[in-house]
C-alpha cells in the first residue's frame, strides 16, 4: 500500500444496516421498562456521576438501540449505582436496573 | 311558522353531514352541496381511528341518519358564483341551478399534501415508498400491507411531517394529526406483522389530546416501535427494491442510515384548492397557511366575519375528527341563533 | 423504479437551451485532466450540427476554485466574470455556454445576485469599467455545455455510428451518470431536469442506447469540495467520498461513468488508482475498474471519433474494455502515439490496477 500522508476516513454514520443491536435486544428482555425511555434526559441531569463523567443513561440508550457499543463498559463503569435517576423518570424507567444487567450483559459477552 | 329558512352547506364530509344534521333538527331547510358522489370526504377514505381504532366508514354511518332523506342533496354539484340579494346569499351551481339561502356554512375541508413535492423522499418513483393515504387504502382493502413485490414487510418506516412544518413546501404549520396517526399505523402494522421492526422518524411527537400518550406508550412498549428524533433528508432505492433512508439521529449527533422493506410518508393536511375560489366569493379572508381566517381564534372560531356565512370543520385549519364534528355544531348552533335574530 | 414518476419530476424543470450562436468559455482544470473533451466538443457543435460557436482566446479563469477555496473574494470574482460577459459582448454573442461546472452554477449565482440586488451589478459594472474600460450586457441566455449536447441529442444520435448497446450480449450498456454539484444543486430550475433527478445526461444515454443506473449514492459529490482537496492533509476526505459512490454503485455492475464536470472526471477516474493503492479495492472486472467519460468523449465515441483522437488515453481506467462492448474499431497500438507516431511511452502499472491494456 501507498503512504500519501493520508488515507481514507472512515464514515461516523450509524448504518443499523450493519449494527449489531443485539445488547439492546438481550437489555429490554430482562428490563422491559426501557422501552418507555423518551430520551427527556432527566436521568443525566440528576445524576451523581454524569457531572464529573462521560456517563449518561439517555445516550446509551439511544447508543444501545442504535447498536453502537463503543466504550459502553467504561462509560457504564463510571456508575455509582445511587438510584437517583429512578426518583426522577418521568416514565418510571427502571434505570438502576437497566444498568446492572447491561454491565451483567457485556461481561458475559465478552 | 312561516317558510322555514334555507341554509347552503357546502362540502358533504363529515363536517358537512354533521352541520346539516344539526340544522335540520333545528327546524331549517338545508341544501348539502357536494362535489364528488359520496359521503364522508377524507374521512371515507380512511381504515380505522385513532385513538380507538374504530373503523371510520362507522363515523360516517353514524353521521348518515340524520340527513338522510332530511336534506336536499346535490352531488356532483358545485358553486360557480354567489350573488348577495339582500340577506339572501344566491348560489349558482355547475348544472345552473340558483339555491336562495339565507344562511351559507362552509365545510369545504381539507386536502391532503401532494407527497410527490417532496422530490427527494422518490414518492410515485420508488416502488416502496407510500403515503398514509395509500396504507389506509390498502388496509380498508386487504386489512393488511404487503410491499409491491407481495412480500411481507420486514422492515418499515414511518416518516412524521411530510408536508407539515416545511416552509419549503409553503406549509410551515403543524398538521397536528399525523403524529398520532403515524402511531395508530404503526401499532396496525405491528399487529399485522408482529415480526417486523418499525422504525419512526419525527421531530417532535405531539400527542397533544386525551390518550394520544397511551398510544405512543403502547407502541413502544407492546410493539417495540423505535422512535428516531430526526427528520427524513432522503429515499434512495436499493438494488433489492428496499429504500435506503438517510436521516440524522439527533439525539446521537450522528448521520443514521437504515434500509427498509417500506416507507410510509405521514402526509399533512393542507388547504384544499377549491378554497381559493369558496373564499372569493363570498369575499372570506385567508390566513398566510391558505385555510380560512376566522373572526377570532378565541370566541369566534367559527364565524368568517361575513354576515351569514359560518365555518365549519378543516376549512379553517387541520382538526381532528371530534374537533371537526364539534367545530361543525359551533357552526350550526351560531347559524341558527343568526337566522333566529333576522 | 417507476420511469414515469421521475418523467413526472422532469416535466417540471424544462430548460430553454438556444440553438445557435454561443460563446463558448474553457474549463481551467479540464484541458490538462481530460485534454479532448473541449476539443470534441467544438468539432461535434462545428463539424456535426453546423453551429456558429466562438471559442475566444481572451477569456480567463472564472475564479471558481479560487472562490469555491475561499481565496478570492466575491467582488474580485464577480468582476472577472463580467469582463467574460464583456468580451462576450464585443464580440456580438447573447448566448454562454461554460465549459465548467463550477464556472455555469458562478455565473448563475452571480445573475441572480445581480436580478435580485441591482446595487450589486452596478458595482460590478464600476469596477469593470475602472479596472479595463470594459462595458458588458448580460447574456440572453446561460447554458452549459452539456445543455447544448441534450438538446441536440437525437441530431447526434441520427449521426452516430455507434450505440451504446453490449455487443456481445444485445442489451444496453449500464451507465452510472454523474452531475457536479454546481449544475442544479443550488439552483433547481437551472438545470435540465431539476437537482434531485438530472435528464441532462439521462437523456444523452438514453438517445445514445445506453441505460442508466441507478444507484444510492447518486446525488453525493464525488470528493473534490474544492478547499477538500487543495490541502493534501484533507485528501482522505476527499477519497472517502469518492469511496462511497464507488462502493454503493458497484453491486449495480455499470460498464462506465458519465460525467458532465471537470473535477468530477478526475476523482472517479484517478480516484480509483488512489483507493485501489490505499486499501487494495478495484472496482468493476477488478483488473481494470469502471471507465469514466466526460459527455463530450461519450458523444465522440457514439460519433465514431478515432478514441485516440479525443483523449481517451490519458484516462487511468482504460477505456478499451468499454470500446470492446460498444464494438468500435480502432487501433490498439496507436494508443500511445503522439502526432506523427511519436512514441509517447506507456504508464507504469501499478500492482492492482492496470494502467493499460496489454
Amino acid at each position: 500500500m501507498k503512504n500519501w500522508g493520508y488515507s481514507i476516513h472512515k464514515d461516523n454514520q450509524i448504518d443499523l444496516d450493519r449494527n449489531d443491536t443485539s445488547v439492546y435486544k438481550a437489555l429490554i428482555l430482562v428490563e422491559p421498562s426501557i422501552a418507555r425511555c423518551i430520551s427527556c434526559g432527566s436521568c443525566c441531569a440528576t445524576c451523581s456521576s454524569g457531572e464529573y463523567t462521560s456517563l449518561s443513561f439517555r445516550k446509551i440508550m439511544i447508543q444501545i438501540s442504535r447498536g453502537e457499543t463503543k466504550d459502553l463498559y467504561s462509560n457504564l463503569s463510571q456508575c455509582m449505582l445511587c438510584g437517583k435517576c429512578i426518583l426522577v423518570c418521568p416514565r418510571d424507567v427502571n434505570t438502576r436496573n437497566a444498568i446492572t444487567k447491561l454491565l451483567q450483559i457485556l461481561t458475559t459477552k465478552n | 311558522m312561516a317558510e322555514s329558512k334555507k341554509i347552503a352547506v357546502i362540502g358533504g364530509g363529515i363536517a358537512g353531514m354533521e352541520a346539516a344534521g344539526n340544522l335540520v333538527n333545528l327546524g331549517f331547510e338545508v341544501y348539502l352541496i357536494e362535489r364528488t358522489n359520496r359521503l364522508g370526504g377524507n374521512v371515507a377514505n380512511w381504515y380505522c381511528l385513532f385513538p380507538d381504532f374504530k373503523p371510520s366508514s362507522k363515523v360516517v354511518e353514524q353521521l348518515k341518519p340524520a340527513i338522510q332523506n332530511k336534506v336536499q342533496f346535490r352531488f356532483g354539484a358545485e358553486v360557480c358564483k354567489t350573488e348577495k340579494k339582500g340577506n339572501k346569499h344566491l348560489l349558482h351551481l355547475n348544472d345552473g341551478e340558483v339555491l336562495e339561502c339565507d344562511a351559507v356554512v362552509v365545510a369545504s375541508g381539507f386536502s391532503l399534501f401532494d407527497a410527490h413535492r417532496k422530490e427527494e423522499y422518490g414518492y410515485g418513483i420508488y416502488d416502496n415508498v407510500i403515503t398514509s393515504a395509500d396504507l389506509e387504502k390498502q388496509l380498508a382493502e386487504n386489512h393488511t400491507v404487503m410491499t409491491t413485490q407481495h412480500k411481507a414487510p420486514r422492515k418499515i418506516a414511518f416518516i412524521h411531517c411530510v408536508g407539515s412544518r416545511d416552509h419549503k413546501v409553503g406549509n410551515a404549520y403543524c398538521s397536528k394529526v399525523c403524529c398520532v396517526t403515524g402511531v395508530k399505523q404503526a401499532i396496525e402494522v405491528a399487529k399485522m406483522h408482529p415480526e417486523a421492526e418499525i422504525y419512526s422518524f419525527y421531530m417532535d411527537l405531539r400527542m397533544y389530546d386525551r390518550q394520544f400518550e397511551d398510544l405512543y406508550m403502547e407502541a413502544q412498549t407492546q410493539h417495540n416501535v423505535r422512535f428516531i428524533r430526526g427528520r427524513l433528508s432522503e429515499c434512495f432505492e436499493n438494488a433489492d427494491k428496499t429504500i435506503l433512508l438517510k436521516a440524522e439521529d439527533t439525539l446521537s449527533g450522528k448521520p443514521f442510515r437504515l434500509s427498509v422493506d417500506m416507507v410510509v410518508l405521514l402526509v399533512g393536511m393542507q388547504a384544499d384548492q377549491s378554497l381559493k375560489h369558496i373564499s372569493d366569493m363570498f369575499a372570506l379572508k385567508t390566513s398566510d397557511d391558505r385555510f380560512l381566517s376566522v373572526a377570532d381564534v378565541h370566541t369566534s372560531s367559527i364565524y368568517s366575519g361575513v354576515e351569514g356565512v359560518y365555518l365549519a370543520g378543516a376549512c379553517t385549519g387541520p382538526k381532528s375528527i371530534h374537533e371537526t364534528l364539534n367545530s361543525a355544531r359551533a357552526a350550526a348552533l351560531s347559524t341558527a341563533i343568526y337566522l333566529n335574530q333576522n | 423504479m417507476k420511469v414515469e414518476g421521475k418523467a413526472r419530476i422532469w416535466k417540471n424543470y424544462q430548460k430553454e437551451i438556444p440553438d445557435n450562436d454561443f460563446f463558448y468559455v474553457r474549463s481551467c482544470v479540464r484541458q490538462n485532466f481530460f485534454p479532448g473533451a473541449e476539443t470534441t466538443f467544438l468539432r461535434i457543435m462545428k463539424d456535426e450540427l453546423g453551429i456558429n460557436v466562438y471559442d475566444d482566446p481572451a477569456h480567463t479563469s472564472c475564479t471558481g476554485i479560487g472562490y469555491h477555496a475561499d481565496i478570492v473574494p466575491f467582488d474580485t470574482t464577480m468582476t472577472v466574470v463580467a469582463r467574460q460577459f464583456a468580451l462576450m459582448t464585443e464580440k456580438g454573442f447573447k448566448n454562454m455556454i461554460p465549459s465548467c461546472i463550477t464556472s455555469f452554477g458562478l455565473y448563475t449565482e452571480i445573475l441572480e445576485t445581480w436580478e435580485h440586488h441591482p446595487e450589486v451589478l452596478e458595482k460590478a459594472r464600476k469596477y469593470l469599467k475602472e479596472a479595463t474600460g470594459r462595458t458588458f450586457e448580460i447574456p440572453e441566455n446561460l447554458s452549459h455545455a452539456s445543455d447544448v449536447i441534450f438538446k441536440f441529442r437525437h441530431k447526434i444520435a441520427e449521426r452516430a455510428k455507434y450505440k451504446l448497446i453490449n455487443k456481445y450480449t444485445g442489451k444496453p450498456l449500464r451507465v452510472v451518470e454523474h452531475i457536479g454539484c454546481h449544475y442544479a444543486k443550488m439552483f433547481p430550475s437551472k438545470g435540465v431536469g431539476g437537482a434531485e433527478y438530472p435528464y441532462v445526461l439521462t437523456g444523452m444515454v438514453e438517445s445514445f442506447g445506453g441505460e442508466i443506473v441507478d444507484y444510492p449514492e447518486r446525488r453525493s459529490c464525488c470528493g473534490f469540495g474544492f478547499r477538500q482537496y487543495l490541502v493534501m492533509a484533507n485528501r482522505g476526505y476527499t477519497i472517502a467520498n469518492t469511496k462511497k459512490k464507488f462502493d454503493s454503485m458497484d453491486p449495480y455492475k455499470p460498464d462506465c461513468i458519465v460525467t458532465n464536470c471537470p473535477g468530477c472526471p478526475m476523482f472517479l477516474d484517478k480516484g480509483q488508482y488512489a483507493i485501489a493503492e490505499l486499501e487494495g479495492r478495484v472496482y468493476g472486472d477488478g483488473k481494470y475498474g469502471i471507465p469514466v467519460l466526460t459527455f463530450e468523449e461519450l458523444a465522440g465515441i457514439v460519433l465514431g471519433y478515432d478514441p485516440w483522437d479525443i483523449g481517451l488515453q490519458v484516462h487511468q481506467i482504460p477505456v478499451e474494455p468499454l470500446l470492446d462492448k460498444i464494438g468500435v474499431e480502432y487501433d490498439k497500438s496507436a494508443k500511445y502515439k503522439g502526432i506523427g507516431g511519436r512514441d509517447l511511452g506507456k504508464p507504469q502499472h501499478s500492482k492492482l490496477i492496470k494502467a493499460y491494456i496489454e
